[in-house]
């Protein structure tokens, strides 16, 4: 491994394969940023004009409130997914079993979740009507269709979708923690909540820093169920970033509109993770 | 040792070789042995079934006539169909022939020169075959870019039985549409199913309310600007919407609800009327995979007068698909053909294999129809106008400000003046 040629190499078509998949397009999206463009005739530069419109648009920060939002509930529902691996990882009965069954939401595709909720959440037919129903709610909500509710409603989804991941990557950390340590502060006298506390939590710690990362970049840039539940509707109520990206490239054919926005949800994502990164930080990690 | 290192050095030039050549896009070989015509449509097996069986039998006859061309299919479904065209279209990638829509949606593709005029085709061998009107909606400064395929309108379709059941007749005013709607809101049934999640379904309401209160031309001449949005007609028209939502006249939650998931309602008969416009009609009379009892059970009327205005007669509608060229084919000549013979077959086949009803001329005193067929025939040939979906006449920017501002006039988030207002700053741009 002496010769940096091989090392060349060897690293060749992983960078290959990220330039021209990544990199280049990321760099692309910028330049059509710069451009008026219907996506299909001549482009014309227009300078920095797409990026200062969508500072000055209001539809767009209303759509990264929402983001931000979705961040928000994903990174706090962190929480119940850790508490969740603390006792699978306790070794209760059936843990295996119910491990297995938080992780079946990941095995789906999002377009099938999205088609499942979609008819949860029906209005006349759903089961959650169906069941409020049963329990004597008069006039439900219709999930979908209210703009104060839907932007939630959507939330309950896009969240029990990556709940099976979060705990897995939570469980697998919790497991390598040496027994050794558990039952010498066992035998100290420590009760379960003081152990999963002050032993497990921060031995665990720089997993859990990864997972909010994980779950704050994912929810800013995420698209799927809410473009095929709502397509970012009632008139806007559900909108996301890159759901509004979409929209103005592929139905307002307005590329270079759609592209500049891309690229700020991109400049958005990176700040965000270099922050949290910082918040996060601590001076040393914990050694066992 | 060295020997290793040199497997894995070719492994990795090899490799990155692979991927190389991997992006520089594929030259068909196929070219050989005559030409091929690509072409792209938007009827896959799964949800157009008979659609997409009158394609396969055009294009075997197509290649039993001409044996030295071959046509390519690639099928997809409507919305991944119009990402696709935008992409290949960016890339110039376009296939020799695929579909394409009317006005607003053509016209990017025109100003950037993608499509090729076909009015050669129009005048020659396609000369007097299309209900007179239909192509120009294809035409931009005087030559006509796509070649129609399908001719709708919109009717609302009822369901007899439950119109029985309540003791209901066909409304053939306003006043007496309003009276069926209580009634059948205070007997518990849904009156009218709405999908306004895809909003071009509510957008049909507010067009038939403007054709009624205004007249036919009030909408088209708003969008041309010989007109403007604040016009009191359409300002009505946005409120006779909002009348319609406080009198629960549509299915809970219309604004979250997909066109399809209404549609179902409708079949399922959980409501009792349904606006559509006639694509939906083998549903109601030939199609196998719905229950004969509730395909006898549908019945349709044109949408009612206004307080005494209104003609009838007059339809909102249009074509729906049609077939483009695209310019940069290398083989344009074939693809001509191609389409011009595809038009034609397209015309017998798919009245009477898909109860569809064509943009070309139909003579329907040959054929044994179903009796809902003739009868919407019947009101196409009397139709005294027929106004284009609004969100095909505008542009692709203005239209998706109409179609959020449909779900929020239903939704009673904006007011009837704040919906013109939006409108006319759209147009204005």
């Amino acid at each position: 491994m002496s010769n940096k040629w091989v090392v060349g190499l060897y690293i060749l078509p992983a960078f290959l394969l990220i330039s021209i998949f990544i990199f280049i397009p990321l760099l692309l999206s910028g330049y059509y940023g710069l451009m008026d463009w219907d996506g299909i005739g001549a482009m014309k530069y227009i300078g920095m004009e797409n990026y200062f419109n969508a500072i000055r648009d209001g539809l767009f920060w209303e759509s990264a409130l929402h983001s931000f939002l979705l961040a928000l509930f994903s990174t706090v529902s962190l929480i119940v997914y850790l508490a969740i691996s603390l006792v699978l990882a306790s070794k209760i009965k059936g843990s295996n079993v119910l491990r297995k069954i938080y992780l079946i939401p990941m095995l789906l595709s999002s377009v099938a979740i999205a088609q499942l909720w979609i008819k949860v959440f029906n209005p006349s037919n759903g089961i959650l009507n169906s069941i409020l129903a049963f329990f004597g709610v008069e006039n439900p909500p219709a999930w979908l269709a209210e703009p104060n509710v839907v932007l939630y409603a959507i939330f309950i989804p896009i969240l029990w979708q990556y709940a099976g991941f979060y705990i897995l990557i939570y469980y697998a950390a919790l497991k390598n923690i040496p027994e050794s340590i558990v039952e010498a502060a066992r035998i100290d006298g420590a009760t379960p909540l003081q152990i999963a506390y002050k032993i497990k939590l921060p031995l665990i710690m720089g997993v859990v820093k990864v997972t909010i990362v994980l779950a704050v970049v994912g929810s800013l840039k995420y698209f799927d169920l809410i473009y095929v539940m709502t397509g970012g509707g009632p008139n806007g109520a559900s909108e996301v970033m890159a759901s509004y990206m979409y929209k103005l490239a592929f139905s307002s054919n307005d590329f270079g509109y759609g592209s500049a926005i891309g690229f700020l949800l991109l400049l958005i994502t990176l700040v965000v993770t270099v922050i949290v990164r910082k918040v996060t930080a601590s001076k040393e990690e914990l050694q066992y | 040792m060295i020997k290793k290192k040199a497997v894995t050095m070719v492994f990795a030039v090899i490799s990155s070789l692979l991927l190389i050549s991997g992006c520089s896009g594929s030259d068909d070989a196929s070219s050989s042995s005559g030409k091929t015509i690509e072409f792209m449509h938007l009827w896959p097996e799964g949800s157009s079934k008979q659609h997409n069986e009158i394609v396969k039998e055009i294009v075997a006859d197509f290649e039993a006539d001409n044996p030295d061309v071959k046509v390519k299919l690639e099928v997809m479904s409507n919305e991944q169909y119009k990402d696709k065209i935008k992409v290949l279209s960016t890339s110039n990638e376009l296939p020799d022939v695929g579909m394409t829509w009317a006005a607003g949606y053509l016209e990017p593709y025109v100003d950037g020169k993608k499509f090729a005029p076909l009015d050669d085709l129009l005048e020659g061998d396609l000369k007097d075959s299309f209900v007179s009107g239909i192509p120009e909606a294809y035409a931009i400064d005087g030559s006509t870019y796509g070649l129609p395929l399908e001719l709708n309108i919109a009717s609302v379709f009822y369901n007899k039985k439950i119109f029985e059941e309540n003791g209901l007749e066909v409304p053939k005013t306003y006043e007496e549409f309003q009276s069926v709607v209580k009634t059948l809101a205070k007997n518990d049934v849904a009156p009218i199913a709405l999908g306004n999640k895809d909003s071009w379904t509510g957008s049909l309401w507010y067009m038939y309310f403007a054709d009624r209160i205004g007249g036919g031309d009030v909408l088209t001449n708003a969008i041309n600007r010989s007109g403007s949005f604040t016009d009191p007609a359409l300002v009505s028209a946005a409120e006779e919407v909002q009348s319609m939502v406080d009198m629960d006249a549509f299915v809970k939650g219309f604004n979250g609800l997909s066109d399809e998931e209404a549609k179902s309602m409708f079949m399922n008969e959980q409501a009792a009327m349904y606006l559509i416009a006639t694509w939906d009609l083998p549903n109601y009379t030939t199609n196998e995979d719905v229950p004969q009892e509730f395909r006898d059970s549908v019945g349709y009327f044109p949408f009612p007068t206004v307080d005494g205005s209104g003609d009838m007669s007059s339809y909102v509608g249009g074509p729906g698909v049609g077939l483009f060229v695209a310019e940069d084919s290398d083989v344009k000549e074939e693809a001509k053909e191609f389409v011009s013979f595809f038009v034609k077959e397209w015309g017998e086949k798919s009245v009477t294999e898909a109860g569809v009803i064509p943009a070309t001329k139909v003579d329907a005193a040959s054929l044994d129809l179903p009796d809902m067929y003739v009868n919407v025939l019947d009101d196409l040939n009397n139709a005294s106008n027929i106004t284009l979906f609004a969100d095909v006449q505008m542009s692709a920017d203005v239209a998706q400000v109409h179609l959020d501002m449909i779900q929020s006039l239903f939704g009673k988030e904006v007011s009837p003046e704040e919906f013109a207002e939006k409108h006319e700053e759209a147009l204005s741009k």
